[in-house]
This record gives C-alpha cells, sequence and structure tokens, in this order.
C-alpha cells in the first residue's frame, strides 16, 4: 500500500494540498427560484436545540431544515425525469468509487466577466482539449466562472425575464457525454445556465446528464485554486435513502506546484 | 395641543420601568375590553326589561333577570362632575399625575367615570371605549367631534398605539400591503419604517416599491430565519415602537391537495414567523412601554378572517392562521405585563395573486393599510378589514358552530 | 313609625387612641377596645353574651374567628360591614337584640390596623364597582369620588372651598382640645385654602389620615346599667337607608333625606333640641349634606349655615366635637364609631376636655361605602343622656 503511503506523505509535506471548493451553509444564501406555484426548494435554516443552557446545559447543537439541493450541493440522476429509472441514481445508491475522480477545470471567467449569459459550448471544450488533451473518461468536468464571488442579489442575478447566470449549451454537455464524464459542476446555483429553461431540452445539463447517469455539482467556489487538470475531486454527499442530491463538502487534490 | 417629536434619550437616565393601571375585573367587567379592543361602544343590557345597565354586573337593577348581554349603545352624554387627581397609591397613576376624569350621564341611561379628554363640567361629551395599558376597557369622555390632535393629550397618548412619532417596523415590505401602508403610516405622523426584506438575494418583486423612500430604512429580514431577525433586532430593537407583521406566506388548496411542503411554508411564515418575530423583538418592546413620548406601544399582525372558521379552498393556508391567531392570543396574555398591545387585523380574500380568481369583494392594499393604521390609530386589539372579515366575524361571534356549518357548504 | 328603644342604654365608650401606622392587627386592636369597655363595666368578657363587629382588616377572619381568636362565648353576634354606618347601625341592631331577651350585653367595637401598605391594600380590594368603574379611572379612591360630588355640589349649590374650609377648621379647633386627636397643630382657613391639592376640588384638609385605632361601647338594659352603676344613654330614634336615591345621577343627598322624619317622629324631638351634631366627616361636603338632610337647614343652604354658626365646641352648633375623622383621624371601621362614641361620651358628661357643657341630646350620623360613586349606607340616631 505504498500509493496510500505516498499519497498522506505528500499531504503532509505539502506536495498535495487541499482545496476547499465548498460555501458554507448559510440561511442567506441564494437557491433556485422556480414559479411560485410549484413547490420550492427549502432555504437552509438552522435552530438552536440547546446552548449549553437550560435545554442542554453541557452543549450545543442545531436542528436544520434544508432542502436536497441547498448551499453547495450534489444532484444524483434521480434528480431529473430524464434520469428517474436509471439504476442506483439515488445518492444513497451511487457506488462510493464514484465519489472520488479526476477533474477537469475549463475556464471561461473570462467570457462570465463579460456576459452574465455566458454559453460553454463545444468549441470552447474542443479549444480546451487541443490546450489540455482530451477529456479522460470518468472525469469530473468543472466550468469555472468566478460566479462565486458574486454576493447578494447579484449571484441569482435575477431579472424580470428570470435569473441570468453562464452555463452549458445543450450540445456542449452532449460533447461531455460523448467524452463519458462522470458528472459536470459550476460556480452557480444551478448546472444549467440562468436562462436554461429555454434551450431545447429545456435545462440541458439536468436534463441530459442525468438522463445518462450522470452527476452534478452547484454552488462550488474556489476553482479558480485547481489547475486545468491533474486534480482529484472527493464529492461525496451525505447517504440519503433515495435521495436526490445532497449538500456536501466538496475537496480537490492539487499537486503542491499547481497554479 | 401638538406633540412635539421626543428629543434623543439620555443614554445615562434608567429606561422607565413599565407600570400598569389597575387591571383587576370581574367577569361581567370583562365585556367592556371586548367592547374596546373591538371599537365598540357596548352597555350591558337586561334581555327582560331592556334596562342598561353600569358598572357591568350579574343581575339587573331593574328586574333583577339574570339575562344580561352586551349591546351597542349610544355613546353621548352630559359630564356631570370632574376632578383632577393629584395623588394616587397606584404607581402608574401616581407616574403620570395630575390625571382628570369625571362622571358622565350617558343618554342611555347610566353614569359612568370616564377619563377627561378635552371636555369640562356640562359639556355634552362622547364617550368612547377604549383598552388601556392593563388590556382593560376604559371609558374616554371626548368632544362631540373628534379633533385632529385629539390622540395627542397625555390620557390617550398613554393608553393608545397611535404612530405619531413612533418607529414602526414592517417585518415584510415586499407585501402589497406595504407600500399603502407606509404611506398611511407616515400620514399619521409616524417618525420612520424599518422595511423588513426577506430573500434580498432574489431581488424580490415589491423592492422597488419601497426602495429610496424618505425616513425608510430597508433591512434584511426573514421571519423564517433565526438569525436574520436575531441580527436585525441587534441592530434595531431598541428602537421598534411598534411591530407591523405583514409576513404572509398563502397557496391555495385544501388539505387533501395540498401538500405538506407548502403547509410547511405557510406553518413556517405565518405561524411560526409570528413567534419568532415575537421572541425576537418582544422582550426588547416589552421593556420599553413606558419610554416616553415613543414608547413601545404594540405588535400588529394581519390574519385571515378564516383563522376563525376556515374556508376549505385554502385549508392548509388557514390552519396557519388559526395557529397564527391563537399565538396572538398567548402573546396577549405574555405581553399583558408590559401592557405591550398585540393586535390581530383580520381581512378576507385579498386583492392579490393568489385569490386572483376569486369574485369579488376582496380587499385591496390600500384598504388592508388604512384598517391596520386605523386600529393603530384607535388602539385597537381585534381589526375587520372589509366586508368579508366583518361578516365572518358576526357570524362567528354569533354562533361559531354554525358559521363552521356554512362554510362547509350548508344552509343554502 | 319603629317601636321606641324602650329599657335599653348605650355605655361604657371606650376609644383607644389612635396611631399613624402600627403592625399591630385587627384582632389587637379590637381585643383592646373590648377591653376597655369591659374594664369601664367592671365586667369579665365571659359577663357578655353578645357581640356587634365592625372591621375591614380581619382578613382571612371574620367575626366568627374573633369568637374563638378572644375567648368569647356568644348567644349573639353581628358583623355590621357598613364603614362609616356602623356604629349607629350596630348599636340600634344590639338594642333591639337586647330589648327583644336575644342577649343580654352586647359589646359594638370596631377597629382596624393599619400597616404601611393598608390603605392601598384595602383600596384594592373595597368593592367590584370600583374595581371595575372607579379606580381604573387614576385610582384616586375616595379622594377622587367625592372630588366629584364636591365638584357637582359646588356647581349646583354654589358652595365655595372657604364654607368647608369653615368645617375643617372648627373640628381641627375641637381636636386641639382632644388629647388623642392626631392632628395636634391648628389650622386656619388660609391653611386649609393653601393647601395642596389632592383631587380638585378636593384639597389636603379636606382628608381624613388613614390610621389604627379601635372604638367600642356596651348595649344593656337599662337596669342592668343601673345595677353596675354606670352613666348610660337611651337612643332615642335611629333609621338606616341603603342605596337610597339609587337615580340621582350625583349623590347631592344621602339616605338621611328619605328617613329622617321618621326620626324625628320616633324620638320625638325637632332639630332645634339637638344639643350637638356628630356628623361623619369623611370629607366636609358629606358633612354640608348631613347638616342640610338631617334637618338642621334647607336642601343647599348648608353653605349658609356653616358661614353663620360657630361649629366648635363653645360655638351655637357644637359639630363634631372630638375633632372628627378630619382631625382626629380615621382608623378604618372605627372612624364609624368615632361619632356616637364622642356622643356618648357626652351625654353621659364623661368627654373631658371636649365637653359641650350640658349636653343632653346628641345627633350622630353615619355614612359609608362607597361602592361605587357615592356612600350606599346611611343611618342616624339619637342618643339622650340620662344618668
Amino acid at each position: 500500500m505504498s500509493i496510500l503511503a505516498d499519497l498522506t506523505g505528500a499531504l503532509v509535506g505539502g506536495d498535495l494540498r487541499v482545496v476547499d471548493l465548498t460555501h458554507a451553509l448559510d440561511p442567506d444564501f441564494p437557491v433556485i427560484v422556480l414559479p411560485p406555484e410549484f413547490g420550492q426548494c427549502a432555504r437552509f435554516r438552522m435552530e438552536e436545540v440547546s446552548a449549553y443552557d437550560h435545554r442542554g446545559p453541557a452543549w450545543k447543537w442545531h436542528n436544520l431544515t434544508l432542502n436536497e439541493h441547498t448551499g453547495t450541493h450534489f444532484d444524483a440522476p434521480i434528480h431529473w425525469v430524464s434520469g428517474r429509472d436509471w439504476p442506483n441514481g439515488a445518492v444513497d445508491e451511487i457506488p462510493a468509487e464514484h465519489l472520488i475522480g479526476p477533474v477537469c477545470v475549463i475556464d471561461c471567467s473570462e467570457g462570465a466577466a463579460q456576459d452574465d449569459d455566458f454559453e460553454l459550448t463545444p468549441e470552447i471544450i474542443a479549444a480546451w482539449e487541443a490546450a489540455h488533451g482530451p477529456i479522460p473518461a470518468g472525469s469530473w468536468v468543472l466550468m469555472r466562472t468566478d460566479w462565486s464571488r458574486r454576493r447578494g442579489a447579484d449571484y441569482l442575478n435575477m431579472a424580470e425575464d428570470g435569473p441570468h447566470s453562464p452555463g452549458p449549451t445543450p450540445d456542449a454537455i452532449r460533447l461531455l457525454l460523448e467524452r463519458d464524464i462522470r458528472g459536470f459542476g459550476t460556480e452557480c446555483v444551478g448546472t444549467d445556465a440562468g436562462q436554461g429553461a429555454h434551450y431545447d431540452p429545456p435545462y440541458p445539463a439536468h436534463f441530459l446528464l442525468h438522463g445518462a447517469g450522470k452527476y452534478g455539482l452547484q454552488c462550488l467556489c474556489n476553482l479558480d485554486l485547481l489547475p486545468p487538470t491533474g486534480a482529484v475531486l472527493i464529492a461525496p454527499p451525505l447517504k440519503i435513502k433515495g435521495g436526490t442530491g445532497s449538500p456536501l463538502r466538496v475537496l480537490a487534490l492539487v499537486p503542491g506546484d499547481a497554479k | 395641543m401638538t406633540l412635539p417629536y421626543p428629543k434623543k434619550k439620555d443614554p445615562q437616565k434608567r429606561t422607565k420601568v413599565p407600570t400598569l393601571p389597575p387591571g383587576e375585573r370581574s367577569r361581567a367587567a370583562l365585556g367592556l375590553a371586548i367592547a374596546a379592543a373591538r371599537g365598540r361602544f357596548a352597555l350591558q343590557s337586561c334581555a327582560a326589561c331592556g334596562a342598561v345597565q353600569y358598572p357591568p354586573r350579574d343581575a339587573c337593577r331593574s328586574c333583577l333577570s339574570v339575562e344580561m348581554s352586551w349591546h351597542d349603545t349610544p355613546a353621548y352624554g352630559k359630564l356631570l362632575a370632574e376632578t383632577r387627581i393629584h395623588a394616587s397609591p397606584d404607581p402608574y397613576f401616581r407616574e403620570r399625575l395630575p390625571w382628570r376624569m369625571g362622571s358622565v350621564q350617558l343618554e342611555a341611561g347610566p353614569v359612568i367615570m370616564a377619563h377627561l379628554v378635552g371636555v369640562s363640567r356640562g359639556d355634552r361629551v362622547t364617550v368612547e371605549l377604549r383598552l388601556d395599558r392593563a388590556g382593560q376597557g376604559v371609558m374616554i369622555a371626548r368632544p362631540m367631534k373628534r379633533t385632529e390632535d385629539m390622540e395627542d393629550d397625555p390620557v390617550l397618548r398613554a393608553i393608545g398605539t397611535h404612530p405619531k412619532h413612533r418607529r414602526i417596523l414592517i417585518s415584510d415590505a415586499t407585501q402589497p400591503v406595504a407600500r399603502p401602508l407606509i404611506d398611511a403610516l407616515f400620514a399619521a405622523g409616524a417618525a420612520h419604517v424599518f422595511a423588513g426584506v426577506p430573500e434580498l438575494w432574489r431581488r424580490p418583486h415589491g423592492l422597488s416599491a419601497i426602495e429610496g423612500l424618505e425616513n425608510v430604512s430597508v433591512m434584511p429580514l426573514d421571519v423564517t430565519d433565526t438569525q436574520s431577525l436575531k441580527e436585525a433586532a441587534s441592530e434595531i430593537g431598541g428602537k421598534v415602537d411598534i411591530l407591523i407583521n405583514t409576513a404572509r406566506h398563502i397557496r391555495p388548496g385544501g388539505v387533501l391537495g395540498q401538500d405538506t411542503t407548502a403547509a410547511r411554508d405557510e406553518m413556517e411564515v405565518n405561524a411560526l414567523g409570528l413567534m419568532r418575530l415575537a421572541q425576537a423583538f418582544g422582550p426588547g418592546m416589552a421593556g420599553r412601554t413606558a419610554d416616553g413620548v415613543n414608547s413601545s406601544a404594540a405588535l400588529v399582525t394581519i390574519l385571515s378572517a378564516h383563522a376563525l372558521s376556515p374556508d376549505p379552498g385554502y385549508g392548509a393556508f388557514n390552519a396557519s392562521q388559526a395557529a397564527a391567531r391563537s399565538i396572538v392570543q398567548t402573546l396577549r396574555a405574555e405581553f399583558a405585563p408590559s401592557g405591550l398591545r398585540v393586535a390581530a387585523v383580520y381581512t378576507g380574500p385579498t386583492e392579490d395573486e393568489w385569490h386572483q380568481p376569486l369574485p369579488p369583494p376582496k380587499v385591496a392594499p390600500k384598504a388592508l393599510a388604512r384598517a391596520i393604521v386605523d386600529g393603530l390609530d384607535r388602539g385597537l386589539e381585534e381589526v375587520y378589514c372589509g366586508d368579508v372579515a366583518r361578516d365572518l366575524a358576526e357570524r362567528w361571534a354569533a354562533d361559531p358552530a354554525l358559521l363552521d356549518r356554512e362554510m362547509m357548504g350548508g344552509g343554502a | 313609625m319603629s317601636a321606641p328603644y324602650d329599657g335599653v342604654v348605650l355605655t361604657c365608650p371606650v376609644t383607644v387612641p389612635y396611631v399613624r401606622f402600627s403592625n399591630e392587627t385587627a384582632h389587637w386592636w379590637v381585643a383592646r377596645a373590648l377591653r376597655g369597655t369591659l374594664d369601664a363595666a367592671g365586667l369579665t368578657p365571659r359577663q357578655i353574651d353578645g357581640l356587634s363587629v365592625s372591621s375591614f382588616t380581619l382578613f382571612p377572619d371574620t367575626p366568627v374567628g374573633l369568637t374563638q381568636h378572644l375567648g368569647l362565648t356568644l348567644r349573639y353576634l353581628d358583623s355590621i360591614p357598613m364603614g362609616g354606618a356602623s356604629g349607629v347601625v350596630a348599636a340600634r341592631r344590639a338594642a333591639r337584640a337586647v330589648q327583644a331577651g336575644d342577649a343580654e350585653i352586647v359589646a359594638c367595637v370596631a377597629g382596624d390596623a393599619n400597616r404601611i401598605d393598608s390603605f392601598r391594600n384595602l383600596l384594592n380590594a373595597f368593592s367590584r364597582f370600583s374595581l371595575d368603574a372607579s379606580y381604573p379611572y387614576g385610582f384616586g379612591g375616595p379622594n377622587a369620588t367625592f372630588a366629584l360630588i364636591m365638584d357637582a355640589y359646588m356647581a349646583e349649590y354654589g358652595a365655595t372651598r372657604e364654607d368647608f374650609g369653615r368645617i375643617a377648621v372648627a373640628q381641627r379647633a375641637n381636636a386641639l382640645r382632644n388629647p388623642h386627636a392626631m392632628m395636634k397643630k391648628p389650622l386656619s382657613l388660609d391653611d386649609y385654602l393653601n393647601a395642596r391639592p389632592i383631587s380638585e376640588p378636593v384639597s389636603l384638609f379636606d382628608c381624613v389620615m388613614p390610621c389604627a385605632g379601635s372604638e367600642a361601647f356596651l348595649v344593656m338594659s337599662e337596669d342592668r346599667a343601673r345595677q353596675l352603676g354606670l352613666p348610660f344613654a337611651r337612643l332615642t330614634g335611629s333609621i338606616e337607608a341603603h342605596n337610597a336615591f339609587p337615580d340621582d345621577p350625583v349623590q347631592l343627598r344621602g339616605g338621611w333625606a328619605a328617613e329622617i322624619d321618621k326620626l324625628y317622629a320616633q324620638a320625638g324631638c325637632a332639630p332645634q333640641d339637638i344639643d350637638l351634631l356628630q356628623t361623619y366627616d369623611d370629607y366636609p361636603v358629606i358633612s354640608m349634606m348631613q347638616i342640610e338632610d338631617l334637618g338642621f337647614c334647607a336642601k343647599g343652604g348648608a353653605a349658609e349655615f356653616v358661614r353663620s354658626h360657630d361649629l366648635t365646641i363653645d360655638g351655637d352648633f357644637p359639630h363634631n366635637t372630638s375633632g372628627g375623622q378630619l382631625s382626629v383621624g380615621q382608623a378604618g371601621a372605627a372612624g364609624g364609631y368615632l361619632g356616637i362614641v364622642e356622643a356618648l361620651r357626652q351625654v353621659t358628661g364623661q368627654a373631658g376636655p371636649t365637653q359641650v357643657p350640658d349636653a343632653r341630646l346628641a345627633m350622630v350620623s353615619g355614612f359609608g361605602m362607597v361602592n361605587y360613586d357615592r356612600g350606599v349606607c346611611s343611618a342616624v340616631g339619637i342618643l339622650e343622656g340620662a344618668s
């Protein structure tokens, strides 16, 4: 088992860094907003059960309420109608080995800075592959936009015609599926663009990825600390029976010399 | 008389500890509070012989019948005698001496004692029943015609909840009622409005209507988020004189047709939200009910009149309203020692997206705003806004079981 | 007309000197007055078989508890909860009991404690109508209630504060001759007029001072009194009236007015025969009303009456000779005994420094219990000295 010894040695020695790609779970962190007649994503709420007081003299703890898709979170295939019949498509069924894997980061930050509705296209992916080689099968692909630096209302960026934030086109997702990726992740509130409802199919990332048994990650941060290739993503959701997703702590192992 | 705007507080002075006027009453006399809470002038009369009675009693002074009931009564009379009290063993009145009171011969018959506002011996007067700080119904003799600054009188100021010079927190200023409410509050002389806005991150509708208004501070506040309430209370908790809870989550649907997610949201906002608001702001307000001209005065919440008896078409929402009404009742008991008024403004269907397909009559935001401010002006505890709410309240008061049957569709 | 109280007398008047505040209980004060009146008669507690008690502060006891507390074995026990009317009412009822043979000797006693907070507590629990409909309006207590009466009286009859002042000033002059009076300083009309307002138009010297104290006397057959060698007085007439004139919007007359003719007829005398008058003076305006309602002048004429008469012990109309409650103090229900006990002293020649020379016929008036906006109980008795 010298691999693991090497790994831990590298972690201790600083040859490997651990990057936290997770936002704090905060009641004021945006969630996806649907038309009000639909069921809504429960906001993260935390109520004190006791705080070393008459309700529990030596301990402090909270009750949490939240949706599976609150904060930095994981989407399982059964989250979407297209993936509803996928075997092992719930978070508790996903094989553990799927939860750790290589990650490719496509930097769209320049474009996203110019255009709130910036699209990840097959052309951008092709250009990335030209620079970094083909996306390996079984990889996570993360779309870096630096959107995670936005605060407050600028994050959802809601307008009268809905939110405006970057995301992939249907063809971009189709191309990634051709590469047989493990999943796709973004810094925005969803894996799809803010205006993703207007694509064909609507919400292509959700529809196509989950229809193909792939996973989603959203509300990520610190993608600027990852190299385009060569990092390892650790993204195990909570083991919720029949769960469609879950908030989680997303970590990346990054070679010490990267970036 | 024009009430001057209070000077800033002297930080070296202790905030006056609230005291209450005498609050002990007989069971019969509670009828005065019931009428006062609703802004009515009602006295007991004998069902057998019709004799109007006062003070409230258990048997008729004319015929000994024990069938006594409360009825709206003409509220006019003549001031027979008056005094200005300079000495009282009661701590509440001691702090407010001298205090004027007098006796009034009502045209309806009885002689009553009353607080005096701008009247003197021999005057023909109008008598109002108002809630005092002890939450009891008391008589106020005032001029026949209401004057604009009547509420500035120290007697009414001490027992009332008038918005003048007061700083008011509106818990959810994105609701349709918020803008007309703000306008009405300022028209009534309010000093400042803190406009709570939940989920600023989603750029909620309604925000544009209140942004940039003079003397309005928009602040993040979400009644479902304990942390946000804690933060808001730590910032403005010592300045909130009146809290108006406009936060409201409403989805159509009964119980079977409604999923519990929406019902839970309704409970979270409408019932537990009120509870959280009271927990966050209540203690601070309760400590400031004697804090000078702009003392804290009232916590107001909007309820559906169907809190009394549900409309099955909005069954889950109405369950949250019934829960909220129950919380209001508990809060009244809990705030009673401080004299902080807890008012409920009942409304029928409101003119908004959640009642859009319903036929009229519906309560327009402006009308709801007016009812809230009118309730504060007159220190009411129970306000019924619009014909539907008034009708429901009357039917409920007359026979709650019958109303329940009628709401089920019976009795056509 | 009521039957006469033949063969029955009042005797052994006792006042236990009042104190402003005391930690002693009503039981203590009642016991002292009882012991005092028995000592005066040379009797032991075992020798009385009747007791009439008036006290506001016995709680949780009643006169029933008092019998066991004081070791009394009785055939007649009465409780007179009529405040200022208690003394006269106790006397007339005891007289009937003795006359009818229900009791041989009835001790009538009134006394109350006064701790620092007693008065406020007493007011707090005074009456249901007061709690419901009077005290919430400034909690001025009886001061405010009588201020309204005084205000209306002044407006109706043109009485001035000077007129009320004459009563207070004369009583103070009387009190200065009574070593037991709480008020020891002379009072001038200017003092009265310039006193601080309490509840306008009531000012400081319109008010009594609550204190602790007790009063008592005995009612027995004339034969028994003679046997014991006691100076005594006969009750030649008495009335009581409760909730009289209920439809008067403001109390400008008391129950006396309803029954006064019967009183004089029973007593066989007229106002001009009366040697001295003890009115119930919780406020001077009430004394004025009594002067009118008891027939000493026409209704509304009391102001003129007090202007044209000298109300002191040596005057042409001796009134409240001990100084009255205004100057002696008000020891709760004992205030309702102050007049009758003083009158009994007067007509039996035992009044000492306050003695009106040759006093034979005394009228004692009582007034009690502001239930809401007025005093509900009125009573009057006429005592004739006979020793």
